[in-house]
């Protein structure tokens, strides 16, 4: 089992869906952040037979949680201070979702004026979908344009 | 400051008090002939529908106010690329209220979200036509007495159909609907609708044929079934006639239904049934103006 070292600020993303690990690591824009980050793929799990872990280090103000419930509501989100695990954050679905995702749409307003914000709010909480705002597309995997 | 984009922005209390405002306007038009004396409608259409654009100026000209606008975008700044945020930001300036077509889905809504005067979403691409909606219902309720306790079939195009799509979501508000979709399998109604109907566990029924359901229609409301829809030629000629209304289809159902079509017609209700009491689509389009009318006035808040 390999090792990764513990981290003394920041975040440890557990429980994600093995193999999509590289894609939070992009929609939660840390390669746009100065921090160490670890991925961890195919890690054991009880609970899921295999898993993906990030560990990020960085000021736990830095991520937008947002994003990750909108991504996968099951990830286990711990807050680290001080190389131990202060809190553990409960991901909720977000109402609305302000350019996560793209509306794909070719009869949508978005698709003309370029500036419109893409926003796509929780039409069905137990379903988990998400309707674009304006024309009322139903949000799915090819609509992840950023 | 209240904006009209989908027909469920108003609650079912609310459309009570429009369609009394709108009743009491067809019984008393004298009496609002000079309620928006100063007022100005703005009439936004980026693509041409005649008959709508005309029902809305109708309404405005009725109410004693005056309507400006443009009726296609090619007439319009949009032809200079200019946004609809920005479009509306000046129309706010020019007019009181705004009617708003759009070929994209979504753009009134923009448009309300920067305007400084309402906004009425008059038929956005394939997505919603609020007003077309209002007509359907204000039309049943003013010929039927209610908005309850009826069989209603939908016949046609229940697949693409827009405005079959929103009187089904505000027809469902109300106890004891029950549907009769009538429609070639191609174009059966989506199942995101099915499955709402099941979940609020109210009673509908898929049909092929027009008889298959006549006599126990209370209500029926055609649509057009367009040959471009059919996967191919063998198909659109097999079914196309199923679909056309006409005196032997009528001599089915009941004495008192009534049949409405959003119009225009191509040949889906044959002529010869216009004569019939039961066909009530002309004077469809007179509650159309009944009910922009009330519209207008609810949303500018003026009371007579």
């Amino acid at each position: 089992m390999l090792n990764v070292g513990k981290i003394e600020e920041g975040f440890v993303l557990d429980h994600i869906e093995a193999g999509k690990s590289l894609s939070i690591y992009h929609h939660l824009q840390l390669d746009k952040l100065d921090c160490t980050v670890a991925i961890i793929k195919n890690a054991r799990s009880n609970k899921m037979g295999k898993k993906d872990i990030l560990k990020v280090e960085c000021d736990i103000d830095t991520l937008d949680l947002d994003v990750l419930a909108f991504i996968d509501h099951n990830i286990t989100v711990n807050v680290i201070k001080d190389g131990e695990i202060v809190d553990k954050k409960v991901l909720v679905l977000p109402k609305e979702i302000k350019n996560i995702i793209k509306c794909k749409n070719p009869r949508c307003i978005t698709s003309i004026e370029q500036e419109l914000p893409h926003i796509f709010v929780l039409a069905d909480e137990k379903k988990e979908i998400y309707r674009c705002k304006y024309c009322e597309e139903k949000a799915s995997e090819s609509t992840y344009a950023w | 400051m209240k904006h009209l984009m989908d027909p469920l922005d108003f609650s079912v209390e609310e459309l009570d008090r429009l369609f009394d405002l709108a009743d009491d306007i067809a019984a008393n038009p004298a009496k609002y002939a000079h309620a928006c004396e100063g007022r100005k409608l703005a009439t936004c259409f980026y693509e041409p529908s005649t008959r709508t654009r005309l029902s809305f100026e109708a309404a405005m000209l009725n109410l004693g106010g005056q309507v400006l606008g443009f009726s296609d975008a090619a007439s319009s700044s949009a032809s200079k690329g200019e946004s609809v945020s920005d479009t509306i930001r000046i129309i706010s300036c020019y007019a009181d209220i705004c009617a708003m077509r759009h070929p994209k889905e979504g753009a009134p809504m923009v448009a309300a979200g920067r305007s400084g005067i309402p906004v009425i979403n008059a038929g956005d691409g394939g997505h919603q036509h609020p007003t077309q909606t209002l007509t359907d219902l204000l039309t049943i309720r003013a010929l039927k007495g209610r908005l309850n306790d009826f069989t209603i079939g939908l016949c046609g195009d229940l697949k693409f159909g827009r405005t079959v799509h929103s009187l089904i979501n505000a027809l469902i508000r109300y106890n004891g609907i029950r549907f009769f979709f009538i429609s070639p399998p191609e174009l059966k109604v989506p199942d995101y609708i099915t499955d709402l109907l099941k979940e609020k566990e109210i009673e509908y029924e898929e049909v092929i044929r027009l008889e298959d359901c006549m006599p126990e229609l209370d209500l029926l409301y055609m649509t057009r079934v367009q040959r471009e829809r059919f996967f191919n030629e063998e198909d659109y000629v097999r079914l196309k006639d199923f679909y056309i209304l006409n005196n032997d289809k009528m001599a089915l159902a009941k004495d008192d239904m009534l049949v409405l079509h959003p119009l225009p017609r191509v040949n889906e209700i044959s002529v010869e049934v216009d004569d019939d009491p039961r066909a009530v689509y002309f004077k469809q389009a007179q509650y159309g103006v009944y009910v922009r009318m009330a519209l207008i006035l609810t949303l500018l808040e003026i009371n007579v």
